[in-house]
This record gives structure tokens, sequence and C-alpha cells, in this order.
């Protein structure tokens, strides 16, 4: 068993878990986790036992680096102590589409399921090997972010 | 059943910036390079022999390549043999770069980089140590080398070991010729044997 060389992950799958990570928490945002999830990944790599399933390692790693991304904007305030609006971001948000807000808002397990669904365009069965769950749990998930979004996305 | 919620979201993606690729493979090569998690970087030299392959660690340079001989499988040899954190960082090679730049030249006779060894095993390690002494500007026979590692009758072994020279043009295995005068075989095909040995001025002893 050898690990192939980490270039070739990148190669790979960056183009991928970037369109997964815009779904899961817009563009801004996405960059910065894309980048975490590769130095995440390339600390730990020596230590990885096995070489099949790289893709399903990285995409742990990104739904994690994700939900810390959620996290952390949620956390971040909307104005300063003194009042002073705080300087925009340097690229800020595009006007959005509210149903991808209303997708990043979802629990992250569902959130993860309905991009890999949707952005992806994934079967089941796929998402379910992604995600380390089964082809029933990933459609669970899938069908119960859908309601949580018909219920709070205004149409 | 398809409502109008997935089909917006089955709808594209609103544009997002495009990833760009080149500039995430050195983003994360630099970063690596600065935690201390880049074990084995490389870059490519455009030599008078065409394109080479420079693959270093931080012990020094552990590959040098024709790359028309595959960089994926050189990378991926270096990944089971040495560390698989590889990473395209051509700043690194710089120091060899540089060395190649003056060899080819003309204004350089002997390389000062140091050898990163870990590709190379037993015998053959001896035989690509003595072939490391042989002089600019001369040759020698694969008889003498296999005496000078230490086994006067092993020369076959010694061609051997020449021919899967990991780091040749640093390691100048193109000075080893055949005892009469033949030039004998080489890695990257004769033509750049002879380019070398000219280059050298030894091309007259070759024949």
């Amino acid at each position: 068993m050898h690990l192939p060389p980490f270039e070739t992950l990148i190669d790979a799958h960056a183009t991928e878990l970037h369109r997964f990570l815009v779904g899961c928490v817009g563009p801004t945002e996405a960059e910065d986790c894309l980048q975490e999830t590769f130095m995440s990944a390339l600390r730990a790599y020596p230590r990885l036992r096995h070489r099949h399933n790289l893709r399903a390692w990285l995409y742990t790693i990104a739904r994690r680096k994700a939900t810390d991304a959620v996290r952390r904007v949620a956390r971040r305030p909307t104005r300063d102590l003194d009042g002073v609006e705080p300087v925009a971001p340097p690229h800020p948000e595009p006007a959005d589409d509210g149903v991808w807000l209303g997708v990043r808002a979802l629990p992250p397990k569902q959130r993860d399921a309905v991009v890999h669904r949707f952005v992806l365009d994934l079967a089941y069965g796929e998402i379910g090997a992604r995600m380390g769950t089964s082809e029933e749990a990933a459609r669970q998930n899938v069908s119960a972010g859908l309601r949580r979004l018909r219920r709070e996305v205004t149409p | 059943m398809t409502d109008d919620l997935e089909r917006r979201l089955a709808g594209e993606l609103r544009p997002a910036a495009a990833l760009d690729a080149a500039g995430l493979r050195s983003t994360i090569a630099r970063r690596a390079a600065a935690e201390g998690l880049l074990d084995v970087a490389y870059g490519t030299y455009d030599s008078p022999l065409g394109p080479l392959t420079v693959i270093v660690t931080r012990l020094g340079l552990v590959r040098l390549s024709y790359s028309g001989e595959g960089i994926a499988a050189q990378l991926e040899e270096v990944a089971e043999r040495v560390s698989p954190r590889i990473l395209e960082a051509p700043e690194r090679t710089d120091t060899v770069r540089r060395q190649l730049d003056e060899y080819f030249r003309g204004e350089r006779r002997a390389f000062e980089v140091r050898i990163d060894w870990r590709l190379v095993r037993g015998f053959a390690g001896e035989v690509l140590r003595a072939t490391a002494r042989i002089p600019f500007g001369t040759v020698s026979s694969y008889r003498e080398v296999a005496a000078e590692a230490g086994s006067p009758n092993a020369y076959r072994a010694a061609g051997n070991a020449l021919g899967s020279n990991p780091v040749p043009i640093v390691v100048p295995c193109h000075r080893v010729l055949h005892a009469g005068g033949g030039l004998g075989g080489y890695t990257g095909g004769l033509e750049r044997k002879r380019f070398l040995l000219r280059l050298e001025g030894a091309l007259g002893q070759a024949g």
C-alpha cells in the first residue's frame, strides 16, 4: 500500500470540492474552506492507512470546514460595538438567490446532502457513499432538507 | 415529483467565481513550505536536451529526469519511497536549476548539490557514488566503476545501476563507456550521451 502524490488529490478533486463548498457556504467562504480542507488533509496525509476512497476522506474534511465556516459567519457581528457599520468585506456577496441562503442555514447533514444532490447532481447511493451513510439515509437527509426549505424559504 | 423548489435547486448554482486551480496549487505549496509540510517539491527545467523534471527533498536532489519518461510515474515512485507529501514548487528547485544553467553554458564543471540517495539501494549506491567521482572532461568504463565500487567482476550489475541512475547529469553516468571505446547505453538515449560528452570535451576519447 502506498499513497499517491498529494498533488494528484488537488488535481482530481479541487474543482468538485469547490462547487460543493460554494453550495454549502457561498463563494467567498468557499475559497478559504477549500484551502483549509487541503491543508488539513496534507497535515494528516502520511498517517492515512489506506488509499481507497480518498475522495470520501476529503469530503469529510470539507464538510467539517463548511460547518465551522457557517458557525464563524453566524458569530460575526453585524455592527461594531460602538454602532459603526463594519467595513465591507473586500468581495461582498453578490445578490443571492434566497434558496441557497436557506440551504446554508440547514443542519449540516441535510445541507451536505442537498448540495450533493442538486449541485453535484449525484444519485442517492453515491451521496451515501461520500457522506459515509446508507443510500436510504442520504435520501432521508435530502427530503428532510427539502421539507425544511419549503417551510422556510419564501417562494 | 419535481416542484418549483427542486427546479430552483437544480438550476445552475449562481455563477460563482470559477476555481483558480493553478492559484490553489501554488497557495497550498507556499503554505505547506511555511508549515514544514512540504516533504518533496518539484519543478521543470528547460535544458538543451529537452525538459527535465527536478525533484528535491529536505535532504537534497532525489530525482532528475528527462520528462519524457513520465512525470506521474516518477512522482509515484518518490511518493512510495520517500513521502507522499509532494507538491509542485519550482522555487525549491532553483539551486539545482541554476547550476544546470551554468553547466549547460559551459561555466560549471562540478555540481554542488546534496543528493538524497533514498531511491538507490545496495551495490547500485556504491556504483553511483563511484561514478560521481569521475571528473568532468574524462571518461571511465563499466569495469573500472565496478572495481571502484568494490566488485571488479560485477560490471554487468554496474551497467544496470547506471541505467537506473535517478540523478543523471549530476551523477555523470554519461561518463561511463565500454572499455573498448563504444558509447555503451544511456537512459536518455545515446544522442544525449553524445551531447553531454561533447559539451564536456570528452567525445574524442569516446570515439
